[in-house]
């Protein structure tokens, strides 16, 4: 299958204070059409980063280092913000984490969505058709008639409706989903989540999801991509890695998840150690500090990506003996 | 919506009520005998007891207070003694004067402050930028009767472009206009950086919102994020602090209708405050803080408008 996303090596710095912070290094992975991948990875693991830099929306003081990231043939990292701009909302798009502050609280959500429309060459008349035809699909009762309305006469649930509706009414090839039922309860969680899966399968577009949940993970995605401290230390499909994770943080991490804790008891599992300083990684593997199985050979090499199996690698040198 | 204006209003209303009061009671205690200035020094003593008893000047202040009260409820804002003639004359005869004084400043300044705010804020830590903030601390520093002496002396008496005095030909609507630019521009100046700032400050702040990140993200075009997405928002502060703004003015526009001898309630004020023509002054005052009260209730009808949460706010 031909592969929509295609992100190669990006390295991704951010000038501060206390010198050069790697936020992203070596970052690769593809995502197929009609897929949907998932993100893993405990805070500050580079995930907003991530994403920042695929929308081409990364603060001031970020540096690209290196990288590529094919959207189809269009390099998202190299072209002109003019040609970014075209592609954004219409080619790409993102649905965010808190749909309490997503939207702009003083101008009505017809309004909203009628000027993401701008770049198409058809009538007011249309576009508001077209409005209306997408909050119908996510759920929005009568939309005709909440055109006029404002984000703050929505309920938290209604308005991420709308977010999705805003982020899949020019039917992208990419949707990025940043931890969209993280602010939602979790019956609302369940509802947007089949809402999600429904119009990816209508419109055929492929999603990269980024989710603390492991359990949404699993049963939303076909792939899964875990990040640690910038880095991409484990891809592969979502069954092998839930099954038989090949790094020793993906392991740890489902180790954390409460839905696979059986026992009773009174602390609930967490990884020792803190994230690296990413103004001066650590020597060797990235998670060497923090891993059991961490040797001489750790500190001396980093790893390369090991293949586990098809599409399925693991950046340690145990990879496949961890099994 | 309806609601809402309710609130402000009875809430306008109990200020006026209470700021009236307070000041009449401050102008009663003024040193200074009334019956003497009105009735020269040739009075006897029996001429002033009268008039005092006449004026109501022996009753207590809460007294005095609440018959002032009553009279304004009928319409009748007193009688100017010194000239004999009721006080709403000259007082209504001011006001639109003072109004349109004011009403020009806040156009040009609210107009010109926005601008430029909003032009620093996307142009951030650019030169642009800079010399806006410098210019602006420099006008906000600078006070309104030196702008109104230095503007009438170089645009005025020097270069000729503008008439010195007066309010124009009444009538005249032009010319009225022509004499409305220099106090205008002099009691403005300091507001176009005073808005400049706020809303500088307040777009960066709205800018850094995530609704903002969303805009971008939809590819909705950069002019229209920051004009209409984020301008929106962050002229809310500006406009609640010109209408509370307006009582400045209103002070300014005392210096300014003298330094101009243009007519109005500062200029009244000024007059019957140095005659002890009190009435007058109590006429003045009511109508100033009854047209303070009306702005910053035109400034929460304009914050309504552009702001939907305050509409159906209970």
């Amino acid at each position: 299958m031909k592969a929509v996303l295609q992100v190669q090596n990006l390295s991704v710095d951010f000038e501060t204070q206390r010198g050069r912070l790697q936020a992203l290094r070596d970052v690769s992975f593809s995502i197929d059409a009609g897929e949907i991948v998932g993100v893993v990875g405990e805070s500050g693991c580079g995930k907003s980063t991530l994403i920042a830099s695929l929308m081409r929306l990364l603060a001031d003081n970020a540096i690209l280092r290196s990288g590529s990231a094919l959207l189809q043939d269009k390099d998202l990292l190299q072209i002109s913000q003019r040609d970014m701009q075209a592609l954004r909302g219409r080619d790409i798009s993102v649905v965010f984490q808190d749909p309490m502050t997503a939207l702009n609280p003083v101008i009505s959500i017809g309004q909203q969505m009628i000027d993401i429309q701008h770049r198409e060459q058809i009538s007011k008349a249309e576009k508001r058709k077209r409005v209306i035809n997408i909050l119908e699909k996510v759920g929005i009762p009568d939309p005709a008639s909440r055109l006029n309305a404002y984000p703050h006469e929505f309920s938290g649930g209604m308005r991420q409706r709308v977010c999705i509706a805003m982020a899949l009414m020019m039917r992208p090839k990419l949707l990025i989903a940043d931890e969209p039922t993280t602010a939602l309860d979790a019956t609302l969680e369940v509802q947007v989540l089949r809402l999600l899966q429904e119009l990816q399968s209508e419109i055929g577009c492929s999603i990269l999801f980024i989710s603390h949940h492991l359990g949404v993970i699993a049963e939303l995605c076909s792939k899964v991509i875990v990040m640690y401290a910038g880095e991409v230390v484990e891809y592969g499909p979502v069954s092998q890695i839930f099954r038989s994770p090949s790094h020793p943080y993906t392991r740890k991490l489902l180790e954390c998840d409460p839905g696979r804790i059986k026992e009773r008891s009174h602390v609930l599992p967490s990884i020792p150690g803190e994230l690296p300083d990413l103004t001066q990684p650590p020597p060797g593997c990235i998670f060497r500090l923090r891993c059991d199985l961490a040797t001489e050979k750790c500190l001396k090499q980093i790893p390369e990506a090991q293949a586990v199996s098809t599409d399925h690698w693991a950046k340690c040198h145990y990879a496949e003996s961890a099994q | 919506m309806g609601l809402y204006f309710l609130q402000r209003f009875a809430l306008a209303l109990s200020i006026l009520f209470i700021a009236v009061s307070a000041l009449y009671a401050i102008m009663v205690m003024l040193p200074g005998d009334p019956t003497s200035v009105l009735l020269g020094p040739r009075a006897t003593e029996e001429m002033r007891a009268n008039y005092a008893l006449q004026m109501g000047l022996n009753d207590p202040v809460i007294v005095q207070i609440l018959n002032f009260w009553g009279r304004i409820i009928n319409g009748d804002l007193g009688q100017d003694v010194l000239r004999n003639r009721p006080v709403s004359e000259p007082v209504l005869q001011a006001l639109p004067y003072t109004a349109a004084l004011i009403a020009a400043a806040i156009i040009w300044s609210a107009t010109l402050g926005i601008l430029l705010g909003a032009l620093s804020a996307a142009k951030r830590n650019t030169a642009f930028d800079r010399i806006t903030g410098i210019l602006s601390v420099a006008f906000i520093a600078a006070p309104s009767f030196v702008v109104a002496l230095w503007s009438l002396l170089v645009f005025a008496v020097l270069l000729r472009w503008f008439p010195a005095i007066g309010a124009g030909e009444p009538g005249n609507l032009p010319d009225q206009l022509y004499h409305l630019i220099l106090p205008g521009f002099a009691i403005g100046l300091s507001w176009v950086g005073y808005i400049a700032r706020i809303v500088r400050a307040s777009m960066l702040e709205v800018m850094s919102e995530n609704h903002i990140r969303t805009a971008s993200a939809f590819g909705i075009p950069r002019y229209r994020i920051i004009y209409i997405y984020a301008l929106r928002v962050a002229v809310l502060p500006a406009v609640t602090v010109l209408g509370v703004g307006v009582g400045g003015l209103l002070s300014s526009a005392v210096f300014a209708e003298i330094v101009f001898a243009r007519p109005g309630i500062g200029k009244l004020i000024y007059e019957s405050v140095t005659s002890r023509n009190y009435p007058v002054v109590m006429g003045c005052m009511l109508v100033s803080i009854g047209f303070f009260l009306t702005c910053t209730l035109i400034a929460d009808f304009i914050n309504a408008l552009l702001d939907p949460r305050l509409r159906s706010k209970k």
